[in-house]
């Protein structure tokens, strides 16, 4: 038995602890928003945050959650209005979206711990986050946004 | 295309869509059929999903509520954020209080394949004729009712307003009594103005947006069905190969592992859009799915295609284009032209395969019964994906429901329905709910590819340099291969995409198509052959400008000619395929080409671009009916390797509905077409891609890409054009011409960073 809590919510898995936290989330909590692109750590499509760090649910086993705390795209703010969020949604940067939850919650933990980041820290941040529909230059401007920054 | 008529929609087609019966249901129905209702549904597990799907089909309940279908798939481009605005505009609808309904696969719809850059286009015109027509009905009944002429009456903001006596009635309260007027003839409804439409060509809000950063929006791999199982394919690593035998007992041994299915292989003589065949292994969850498929043994007899090698099919191609072809296109004398050129010039261009790679690999959720099959898929072909579902399961199409969810990218591959084919099989054979899901591996091996293609051009110059004689021969397995495995002869539709169409002002001209037998599945892939043709054509006039020491700008402008509309005539063509399109209504007109190369260059500030260590380089390509140019500037970074600087692009895509969202898949063209210059190939080696995975198929990463995109819309009211594609081929071709200009080391073929670049 694995004990977790996932957004706040306290939660009993009977899962093989090597089990992906990204399957448990998406297989056995429902929680489909933290998307599976590649597997391999490569994409970013899946990051979420174990107590306040990044990780790739992908190449995370379960057991390393156990006893921690895990936020995903659901969890991110109570009514969807993280800054982050806002400004995403105000400056039109999703195409068709799916790799966007592993972007916003990269940048949330870039935000976090640097409230004020650089056109450098931002790219650096976000370089294990693959758009393939090419929304980066809008994904820099809605961060420098949330950040309070000019978006140019 | 035949005419479409505008009908009422019975209520069993509303209910199919989940709309309530009563209100004004007006559709458009192919001559005199009426449309005709989808396959009943089951009830379903899901919740109605916001929609994706651009129907040429309006609701007004009774309530005021405007419903309008998305018949259209929903990838990235924003089409649901963008027609149905259409309908609301003409309507006079307050799009507060307008729905968007995702459509599913019905032929009802007219063509619902979402690609070639023709959502908007197709659906221009008769998105707003619905809405005309609703609106003369409403009109009609408050003209009754207030006894004054219907044409003092004007729609807006979700009224009917009579100015003279200041009165008004809600759309609601017009409903009932619209719904029992017969519908007007065609003749007698009059479009607005195009500047009534108060909307069109705006800042347009991105309806998905909240969804998507909530993470509420449901893609395919997101469908949850109760009972469902999920299965991981082995496929065949070699196109036609065929599973000799396996051994299932460490796979079964896996925890949560339910059962191995063998599928079949592709039954006939072409692999279409059918399943590849292989083994499935069906869990409880994805990764007992992928655990057990890592634990199958399987022997695989390959078959014909086994002996498939890159490097050597490579020499092949570059026989066949060095080789005289077939004569495609012809307007004077160009042997004799090239013997009497003061100079020529001849090169040749090679461009890899490459996989669509959308962050979403195929999934899909299927559920047969006795009734039929409901599938829930991302698909960006709803009826084909009807379609070969019908075929796989042997049952009647009327028996089958797709469901279009939102797609994680589309790029081509999604309108190939193969994955939902796999999951409704393993559905019936299981006996519960399946979800097939590709793994990223599955995704860059087994996809139906961008074809690879070698480019040979010559060109005589008379001696003021100008090109007298233009030669063109162009070799790849053409996309009807995967469809009839005989072809190795270009089409014209792929020849349309750059060689038939490309305007010249060279007097002799020749172009060849070249046979190349496919040994993989060839497919769409963003713009399509224009990705090859352009990067050949745009770097061979660059070429042709270095050779003369002349301004590349004014080079491409001087072969491309003055403005004018190119003839048949005059390309040596018997027909230019157009993208379907008449070419009365969308000439390849020289001037709009000329005029977005004219609009980069003074917006990127062509000659003051360059700098120490920076170069620019420049190319413009007409694809989709739409105009594009593209400036890249690049320099070197601290490794030496090639970083692009910036980027400016000038888009002429005729009359656009939702600027932002053109804006943005012209970004989006910009990035996909640098993931092509720098990164993208797919090789083959014994029958099989080499490639796996983003580690060895690589995509561009927001670190590579330019702090500034510069994209510029020209405004214009020409009939519209495509907007998700020609963004893409001038890209490449750009970027090629600065790094030349900055190293003096020509790419002829891609990608660059296999250069060395």
């Amino acid at each position: 038995m694995i004990i977790l809590k996932v957004n706040g919510a306290e939660q009993k898995l009977d899962v093989d602890p090597e089990t992906p936290l990204l399957w448990v989330l998406r297989d056995v909590l429902g929680l489909t928003g933290t998307k599976y692109g590649c597997g391999q750590a490569l994409c970013g499509a899946c990051v979420v945050h174990l107590d306040g760090e990044t990780v790739r649910a992908c190449v995370t086993p379960v057991k390393r959650a156990a006893g921690g705390s895990v936020t995903t795209i659901e969890g991110l703010s109570p009514a969807g209005d993280h800054p982050l969020q806002r400004a995403w949604v105000e400056l039109g940067v999703p195409q068709c979206g799916f790799c966007q939850a592993g972007q916003i919650m990269s940048a949330a933990a870039l935000l976090r711990k640097n409230p004020r980041p650089s056109n450098d820290d931002i790219d650096k941040s976000l370089a294990g986050n693959i758009c393939r529909c090419g929304t980066y230059t809008r994904i820099r401007a809605a961060v420098r946004k949330a950040a309070g920054l000019p978006t140019e | 295309m035949e005419q479409q008529r505008v009908v009422l929609l019975r209520r069993s087609f509303l209910a199919g869509l989940g709309l309530a019966a009563g209100g004004l249901a007006l559709g458009l129905a192919a001559g005199d059929a009426e449309a005709a209702p989808p396959a009943p549904l089951g009830p379903t597990a899901l919740p109605s999903q916001p929609g994706l799907r651009t129907g040429v089909f309006l609701h007004i309940a009774t309530d005021g509520t405007v419903s309008v279908v998305c018949h259209r798939s929903e990838m990235g481009q924003g089409i649901r954020s963008s027609l149905p605005v259409l309908v609301a505009d003409e309507l006079g609808a307050d799009m507060a209080r307008v729905k968007i309904v995702q459509g599913d696969g019905d032929k009802a719809y007219g063509d619902q394949n979402t690609d070639g850059s023709r959502s908007v286009r197709d659906g221009y015109e008769p998105m707003r004729r619905v809405g005309a027509t609703a609106r003369a009905m409403l009109v009609a009944v408050a003209a009754k009712k207030w006894r004054v002429p219907a044409a003092e009456c004007v729609a807006e903001q979700h009224a009917v307003h009579h100015a003279k006596s200041k009165r008004s009635l809600d759309f609601r309260e017009l409903v009932a009594d619209a719904a029992k007027l017969p519908v007007p003839d065609a003749k007698t409804v009059a479009l607005r103005p195009v500047s009534e439409l108060k909307r069109v060509g705006g800042l347009l809000p991105l309806l998905d947006g909240p969804a998507i950063v909530t993470g509420a929006a449901q893609f395919g791999a997101d469908v949850r069905l109760p009972g469902m199982l999920t299965a991981v394919i082995a496929r065949p690593p070699v196109v036609g190969g065929k599973v000799v035998r396996y051994d299932g007992a460490r796979a079964l041994a896996v925890a949560g592992v339910k059962k191995l299915v063998e599928l079949p292989g592709p039954q006939g003589g072409a692999v279409g859009f059918q399943p590849l065949g292989g083994v499935a292994v069906v869990a409880d969850t994805t990764w007992a799915a992928m655990r057990g498929r890592a634990a199958l043994q399987i022997e695989w007899d390959h078959g014909a295609n086994a002996a498939y090698d890159s490097a050597t099919y490579r020499e092949a191609l570059s026989g066949a284009a060095r080789a005289p072809g077939k004569v495609v296109r012809k307007v004077g004398d160009v042997d004799g032209a090239l013997a009497k050129a003061a100079r020529t010039l001849e090169a040749e261009y090679y461009v890899p395969h490459l996989a669509h790679a959308a962050m979403e690999p195929p999934s899909a959720v299927a559920r047969v019964d006795a009734n039929g099959c409901e599938v829930w898929a991302p698909t960006q072909n709803p009826q084909a994906a009807r379609t070969e579902v019908a075929r796989a399961l042997g049952v009647d199409e009327a028996k089958v429901t797709v469901h279009v969810t939102f797609l994680g990218g589309g790029f081509g591959r999604k309108s190939k329905p193969d994955y939902v084919a796999e999951a409704a099989l393993l559905a019936r054979a299981m006996g519960t709910p399946v979800r097939v899901q590709w793994t990223r591996e599955d995704d860059v091996q087994s996809g139906y590819f961008h074809s690879v293609s070698a480019q040979y051009l010559k060109a005589g110059l008379d001696a003021d340099g100008k090109v007298s004689a233009w030669l063109h021969r162009t070799a790849f397995p053409p996309i009807p291969s995967t469809f009839d495995g005989r072809v190795k002869t270009p089409s014209d539709n792929e020849l349309g995409l750059g060689v038939l169409d490309l305007a010249l002002a060279a007097p002799n001209v020749r172009a060849e198509a070249c046979d190349a037998p496919a040994h993989i599945r060839i497919g769409w892939l963003r713009s399509v052959c224009n990705i090859f043709h352009a990067f050949a054509v745009q770097s061979f006039i660059d070429e042709i400008a270095h050779a003369r020491q002349a301004d590349p700008r004014e080079v491409l402008l001087e072969v491309l000619g003055p403005a004018r509309h190119a003839t048949p005539a005059e390309l040596g063509v018997q027909k230019v395929p157009n993208y379907g399109a008449p070419i009365e209504q969308h000439p390849v007109d020289v001037g709009r080409l000329r005029h977005v190369i004219e609009r980069v260059t003074e917006i990127s500030g062509w000659s003051a671009a360059r700098k120490a260590g920076r170069a620019v380089g420049l190319a413009a390509h007409r694809s989709f009916l739409t105009y594009v140019a593209v400036v890249a500037a690049v320099s070197k970074d601290a490794l030496g390797k090639v970083q692009v600087d910036e980027v400016w692009l000038v888009a002429d895509a005729g009359t656009v509905i939702n600027l932002d969202r053109a804006r943005s898949q012209m970004e989006g063209a910009v990035v996909f077409g640098m993931s092509i210059a720098l990164h993208g190939a797919i090789t083959m080696k014994g029958g099989a891609v080499e490639q796996t995975n983003f580690r060895d198929y690589p995509v561009v990463r927001t670190t590579e890409v330019p702090q500034r995109i510069h994209v510029e819309i020209v405004k214009s009211d020409a009939p519209p054009g495509g907007v998700g594609e020609p963004g893409v081929p001038p890209v490449a071709p750009a970027i090629a011409n600065a790094v030349f200009a900055l190293t003096k080391t020509r790419a002829r073929e891609l990608p660059l960073r296999r250069l060395g670049l």
